[in-house]
């Protein structure tokens, strides 16, 4: 390998051990119980509510999205009533959990990152360590809390919502017997699906809180430094939980036999 | 109080501080001046823990600092309190908010006793009635007072001024300067002010050292520094940037 390829592989090796320091300096911070719960309710109501309309809008447009592509293709088939199945399955454990957590990764991880690294390049979080106070307790465990909280449910109001809008795709556009649909949905639905899908939520909404807070904690000096550290945030987020979203398939389904 | 032996900091291959070593004494007061981007905020920042150093050691109370992780400094930070260079003051949140920080995260008083503390420290820093106003309301001068509310609020023993006039016109630091002797005298805490205003320099210190490649280049009493027939200290002290203009 060349001097770059060298010089990339340290730096990223050094990055993943700094996150995972983070990720140990956080569940460490949590198990003594002082968590800043105004602090939570704030995040979660920031990562929660504030993200309704981009979630509802995603899951939706997606869900009308595949019954149309699955309904033209199963139409050929004869197996029209079949299409919302397929919807459900999809939303369920693969484009809920993943479009939820991409879409948060740009929203959530995003301000994160702008957040906590125009804190540390105006000396906030110096500040806060004079007054004895760990930023791991009061910057880092309430977003990765809110995150861990907030996007397992953003998953789920995704999926009900894809669900449902593939439906009403399927039944006023082109016109499939809505009982059959709802039938054949239920019947190709497993619940561990959606316990899947919700599981990737969890692992997701960690991903994006402690990529978010490791950008903004280590971002360089300057206006700069804050928007590169905020680009990386949801470059790396993003990335990652495409990544992890294979292998949380492949080992999530050899656990729940959703395979 | 404080004892720094032979501290090294370097960032990259830029050497800011090689073999810094130097005492301070319980309640006395303590001015570090050098040139912009001499290392004097870094050394400041070391005494604090917010930095490590490459080599050496500091002592507070005579308990090494350097080998401490985040969470055992922690315990070492409630001596000190620090007023930063831009205030830093947590522009979320109102002045009261603040203030009252130290005691609203660790709960360790009611409200109504936080709400007492702050107004008697914002009367104190001369900025009554200001509770509720946000960071981005206020004036480069009333941050700094803001910033030192917050930093003296829980009454430690050591306060650490990062160039606290700079920036601040000449009135406007001379009250800063009233401020920081009050809070000296009244609190009894060891002050350590790092700056490169001069006159600033002159009132604050009961002793100067001077911070000049890498390491304390002088040290002295305010009027041995003034009256220094040394070069370099002269050459800071009257602010000329050409040594020719030098008069001994």
């Amino acid at each position: 390998m060349n001097f770059w390829g060298n010089k990339w592989m340290a730096e990223w090796l050094e990055g993943l051990g700094r996150i995972t320091l983070l990720a140990k300096e956080s569940i460490a911070s949590l198990l003594t119980f002082k968590v800043a719960w105004r602090d939570l309710i704030y995040q979660i109501y920031f990562v929660g509510v504030n993200s309704q309309s981009v979630v509802l809008i995603t899951g939706a447009f997606t869900g009308m999205v595949l019954a149309a592509q699955t309904y033209l293709q199963f139409h050929k088939v004869k197996m029209d009533t079949a299409t919302l199945a397929v919807v459900s399955v999809s939303m369920c454990s693969e484009l809920g959990p993943v479009l939820t957590g991409l879409m948060v990764a740009g929203r959530v991880g995003a301000a994160i990152a702008a957040e906590l690294g125009t804190m540390r390049v105006t000396e906030q979080i110096d500040a806060l360590r004079t007054l004895a106070t760990h930023p791991v307790d009061y910057l880092v465990v309430p977003r990765l809390l809110a995150l861990h909280i907030s996007l397992p449910l953003l998953t789920a109001e995704s999926i009900a919502v894809g669900i449902g809008a593939g439906y009403l795709v399927g039944v006023y556009f082109y016109g499939i017997d809505p009982t059959y649909l709802w039938y054949n949905m239920l019947r190709y639905t497993a619940v561990a699906e959606v316990i899947v899908g919700l599981i990737k939520g969890l692992i997701f909404g960690g991903i994006v809180a402690l990529i978010g807070c490791y950008k903004g904690l280590s971002c360089g000096e300057g206006a700069e430094g804050v928007g590169r550290a905020t680009t990386e945030a949801v470059v790396y987020a993003s990335i990652t939980i495409l990544i992890s979203n294979f292998f949380l398939t492949l080992s999530l389904g050899q656990i729940f036999h959703t395979l | 109080m404080i004892e720094v032996r032979d501290l090294k900091k370097s960032f990259g291959t830029h050497s800011i501080l090689d073999g810094v070593s130097f005492r301070i004494e319980k309640g006395e007061s303590v001015v570090i001046i050098g040139r912009s981007g001499g290392g004097k905020s870094v050394l400041l920042k070391l005494l604090i823990g917010l930095l490590q150093p490459d080599a050496g050691q500091v002592l507070i109370e005579g308990e090494n600092i350097v080998p401490m992780n985040e969470r055992e400094l922690l315990h070492v930070r409630r001596k000190f309190g620090m007023l930063f260079q831009s205030a830093a003051l947590f522009d979320s949140m109102s002045v009261a908010e603040n203030v009252g920080f130290a005691f609203r995260r660790e709960r360790s008083l009611p409200k109504e006793e936080i709400r007492e503390k702050v107004a008697e420290m914002l009367e104190m820093v001369d900025l009554p009635g200001t509770e509720d106003k946000k960071p981005s309301e206020l004036s480069g001068g009333m941050r700094k007072r803001v910033g030192l509310a917050r930093a003296i609020i829980y009454q430690p023993q050591i306060v650490l001024y990062d160039e606290p006039t700079t920036g601040l016109d000449p009135i406007v630091s001379d009250s800063i300067d009233k401020l920081i002797l009050r809070v000296r005298d009244r609190f009894d805490v060891t002050t350590v002010v790092v700056t490169h205003d001069m006159r600033s320099a002159r009132r604050l210190g009961q002793r100067i050292m001077m911070l000049h490649n890498q390491k304390i280049y002088a040290t002295g009493t305010p009027d041995e520094i003034f009256n220094s027939q040394d070069p370099v200290v002269r050459q800071f002290v009257e602010g000329v940037s050409d040594p020719k203009e030098l008069r001994f």
